[in-house]
This record gives C-alpha cells, sequence and structure tokens, in this order.
C-alpha cells in the first residue's frame, strides 16, 4: 500500500490563514492545511463546523475573507457532493448523467466497473437509493481523471456494510490512483482507518494528527467486530490547547458526551 | 384557410415550438412561479408602451429581461425565500399593470386580449417579432444545453467541472424571459405558465432522455395550438384558453400510460 510521506510527496492545495465572515458572523478563523500527492486526510468536526464552507473555499465554489489558497497548476478536482437532488420530473439515466462532461467510452466503463454500477447504468437517477447515488457521484467525480478527490460525507445515509464497503473503495482508489484524498466524516468520532491524517475543525482547526489504533475502543469493537475487514476506527482528539469560551473549560470539541478517549486540558 | 387563420397557427406554433425546451427546464427546475411573475410584469411591460408611446412588443419584451435580470440579482443579494419573494412579485406586477392600463387606456385597449392572448388578431409585424426571437433563442438553447442540463442537476459540480454557472443560469432566465414576451400574444398573460409547464409535463410521461422530453414538448404544444385555434374557429371560443384546454386534455390522456422510466 501507498503510504502518503508529507516529507517526499508533492503538496496538492495549500491553505494559509484562511477565514471566513458572512454577514458578520465568523464561520472560519486561521485555517491552515495542506493536502499531499496520495494522502487521505479526514475532516471532522460538529455541526456548523464549518466543513462544508472550508470545501467550497478548497474547491474554489466560494472566496475566503482572508488568507490564501494555493493549489498545484492544472490541479484536476473530483467533487462529490453530499447531496444529490434530481427532480423526478427529469428523464436521466445513469449513464447519461455520468457521459454529461467530455469523457471516453473506455474511462466510463472502467469508473462503473470500479464502484461497482453497471447494472444500474440504465436506471433512472431518482430511483438510486442513498448507497447507489452515493457510488455513481463517486463514479462521476472519477472520470474527471483527478488528482484530488474531495467527499462530502461520502458514506452519508448508507448502511455498514455499504460505509465499509465505499470506504475500501475509496482506499483502494488512492492506492491505484495516487491521487490525493479530502474527505468530510459525517462522524466526530468514527473515520475511515486508511486516514492519514485528521482534521478537527471547529471554525478553526482544534487538532489533527493520525488516528489512533482502534483496539482500545470496546464501543468500535462492538459495532463493528474485527478492525481489518471494516473501513472505520475512532479518532482520539488531542487538545494543545483549551478553550477559554467553553461553559466549563471544556474543549470545543467535545460536543457528544458519553465518548471515550478525550484528553482535554 | 383564411390568411389570419394561417398567421395565427404560425405565430403559434413558433412560440409552442420554443415553449417545450424551456417549459421542460421550468418544470425540472421548478421555475412555474418564476414564469408566472415573468408573465404578470409582461403586463407591465404594456403599460410601459403606452406611458411612454413605444412599441409594445419592444416594450414588453424589454419588461420581462429587465425583471429576469431584477430576479437574478434578488435571488442572489436576498435570503429570501424564493417563492415568497416572487409571490410578492408577481402580483405586485400584476396590479400595477391592470391599474396602469386602465388609467392610460384611451378607448383602444382591450385589456382581455392581453390578459387571455388575442392570438386570431396576430399580424405579420407580430410573426417577424416571433421569428427573430426563435432565430436568438434556437441556436443559443442547442449550444448550451449541456451545461444547462448540468446546472439544473447540481449547480456546485457543474461549477467545479469548469461550468459558468452564473451565464449559463443567466442565460435561461434571459431566454425564458424573451419567450414569455412573445407568449403573450397568444395566450395571454394569465396562461403563458400553462403553456410552458402542460406540454413539458404531459411528455415527462413519453419519453427516456431531456431531448426527448424537450422535442416532444414542442410538438405536443404546437398540437395544442392547433386544436385551439380549430375549437376557437369552429365554435366561436376565445383561442387562447382554448389552446391551454387542448394542452390539458392531453396531459389527463398522457396519465393513462405508465412512465417510460
Amino acid at each position: 500500500m501507498r503510504q502518503a510521506d508529507p516529507g517526499k510527496t508533492k503538496v496538492l492545495v495549500e491553505t494559509t490563514d484562511l477565514s471566513l465572515y458572512q454577514s458578520d458572523r465568523q464561520i472560519l478563523d486561521g485555517v491552515s492545511l495542506k493536502i499531499h500527492q496520495g494522502e487521505i486526510v479526514t475532516l471532522i468536526g460538529p455541526n456548523g463546523a464549518g466543513k462544508t464552507t472550508l470545501v467550497k473555499l478548497l474547491l474554489g465554489i466560494q472566496s475566503p475573507t482572508s488568507g490564501s489558497i494555493v493549489r498545484q497548476p492544472g490541479l484536476k478536482i473530483g467533487y462529490m457532493p453530499q447531496r444529490l437532488h434530481i427532480d423526478p420530473s427529469l428523464p436521466l439515466t445513469v449513464n447519461r448523467f455520468l457521459t454529461l462532461t467530455p469523457h471516453d467510452r473506455d474511462a466510463v466503463a472502467r469508473c462503473a466497473a470500479l464502484t461497482r454500477i453497471e447494472h444500474l447504468l440504465q436506471q433512472p437517477m431518482y430511483r438510486l437509493s442513498g448507497g447507489e447515488t452515493q457510488r455513481v457521484l463517486l463514479a462521476r467525480a472519477l472520470l474527471q481523471e483527478p488528482e484530488l478527490l474531495v467527499l462530502d460525507e461520502p458514506v452519508q445515509g448508507v448502511d455498514v456494510v455499504g460505509q465499509t464497503e465505499l470506504y475500501n473503495l475509496i482506499s483502494r482508489i488512492r492506492d491505484e490512483r495516487g491521487c490525493g484524498i479530502f474527505m468530510i466524516s459525517h462522524d466526530l468520532h468514527l473515520v475511515m482507518a486508511k486516514t492519514d491524517t485528521v482534521i478537527c475543525l471547529d471554525r478553526h482547526v482544534c487538532c489533527h494528527g493520525h488516528p489512533e489504533s482502534v483496539t482500545s475502543n470496546p464501543a468500535y469493537l462492538d459495532l463493528f467486530g474485527q478492525p481489518q475487514d471494516s473501513g472505520v476506527v475512532a479518532y482520539t482528539h488531542h487538545h494543545d490547547h483549551t478553550h477559554d469560551h467553553g461553559p466549563q473549560g471544556q474543549g470545543n470539541c467535545d460536543h457528544r458526551g458519553g465518548h471515550e478517549g478525550h484528553d482535554h486540558a | 384557410m383564411p390568411e389570419f387563420l394561417v398567421t395565427a397557427l404560425l405565430a403559434g406554433c413558433g412560440v409552442a415550438l420554443l415553449a417545450g425546451p424551456l417549459g421542460s427546464f421550468a418544470v425540472w427546475r421548478r421555475m412555474a412561479y418564476f414564469g408566472d411573475t415573468l408573465a404578470h410584469s409582461a403586463l407591465t411591460g404594456i403599460a410601459l408602451g403606452l406611458i411612454l408611446s413605444v412599441n409594445v412588443n419592444l416594450a414588453v419584451m424589454v419588461c420581462c429581461l429587465m425583471i429576469a435580470l431584477l430576479l437574478i440579482a434578488l435571488q442572489q443579494k436576498l435570503s429570501l425565500a424564493t417563492d415568497t419573494l416572487l409571490g410578492i412579485l408577481s402580483h405586485s406586477m400584476l396590479a400595477l399593470g391592470l391599474v396602469v392600463v386602465s388609467l392610460f387606456n384611451r378607448g383602444n385597449i382591450d385589456l382581455n386580449a392581453y390578459l387571455f392572448g388575442d392570438l386570431l388578431a396576430a399580424s405579420h409585424a407580430d410573426l417577424w417579432v416571433i421569428a427573430g426571437t426563435m432565430a436568438v433563442v434556437l441556436p443559443l438553447l442547442v449550444w448550451l444545453w449541456r451545461p444547462l442540463l448540468s446546472i439544473t442537476i447540481h449547480e456546485e459540480l457543474a461549477q467545479v467541472e469548469g461550468v459558468p454557472v452564473v451565464w449559463v443560469r443567466t442565460a435561461l432566465m434571459l431566454m425564458l424571459a424573451l419567450v414569455i414576451a412573445i407568449a403573450m400574444k397568444v395566450v395571454g398573460v394569465l396562461l403563458i405558465t400553462a403553456l410552458l409547464i402542460i406540454p413539458a409535463a404531459t411528455s415527462r410521461r413519453l419519453v427516456r432522455t431531456p431531448e426527448q422530453m424537450a422535442v416532444l414538448a414542442s410538438i405536443l404544444g404546437m398540437l395544442a395550438i392547433v386544436g385551439g385555434l380549430s375549437l376557437s374557429y369552429w365554435f366561436d371560443t376565445p383561442a387562447g384558453p382554448s389552446a391551454v384546454l387542448s394542452a390539458s386534455s392531453f396531459f389527463i390522456l398522457s396519465l393513462l400510460r405508465k412512465p417510460a422510466i
């Protein structure tokens, strides 16, 4: 397996001190991060932490109030949006959806095979299930031959088996294509096992680092069985700072009670 | 066939041809209310034409285009729910148009003709305006077809894939405004949305691709015009409402069939 080594591989995107205000509300505060080639970066954080906004800044859909984003020149980005709502009044098959952008026929067949959606190609888009829609969206993102894959909550609304499959697929794509992957996780504490770097965002970057081994977390084992055949791992937050605005002096990342492994100073 | 009927048929079919694809987008993007707002503002255009003593066709067209641009700007600036915004604008424009037209009516204006259309009175000048609109809108539709579909499916995905979303969306609104301006002659401001929506909704049940839906909507719209004019000719009913009724009966018939996909 190809492992990202931040020292050697090239940086695909680097942000420095990104801040964003929207109608006097601060959405993002001084976010600096790097995404390397072949690296899987998972972004976690509570609701309203600015995760989707940060993705929009990375994609260039929105502009920051201050700070800079440097993308590698000519960087090809494949984007998988969080949700796709297609009105049932639009008669659109999966095949047509995939071929709306410039493409070659072999690439469509390859991506459909990789994401295992060949049997869905003649289905109308609006009849797909949540997991099927996610795989179709992933196939469309892959058609761009991206060097950076940006996935907004790829396993949201997908059952546990489907999540594992999707996570395995994502890590296979990284291994085979060597692209960088930046994804938002829908869960604050469970991230994909192959993640190289976890970034915990709560308007600012709370903490980041490698996800820890899962074996110490009984709740995880309880839920998913053996770690090697599932795609998720628990992430333990190590904060190197305290928040003075919490009611009990607690870290801002601790938004849900009852989880283990937290280490707030 | 008397000449006025031929002119009416050509005018009606020209408008219906354009209404097919644009109506399809209105259905896919749920823009029926948007269409209503533009249609109602056409009446304000007539009022302006009367006040300024300029060509009414031109005034209506300019007014529809201005309102479309205003709506695009408002949607981007305000966080107001779109249907509330459109509801306010739509009926204010209709009221404004009605009040101003009756104030400036010098006895030569038939309000009903504007509200419900006056297809049988279509002139050669009207035909030229419709032909000119077709010459602008049809090539633009073909050229922008793929990006238009992309932004209809997912605007942000389209943007990441390099589609200039704001421009494409603006082009769609302006094309819709143009078609609504010429459709006023055929079915009148109160029934324009019907001419856009009903053939497209009927077509949906019979097709497998977006392109088939747009083309079939055009054909069904033209058939509705033929049906409306026939009713009008034989039974002396108003042509616009008769055409809309024909379209509605096609829709009811289409319900008998299960959708293709």
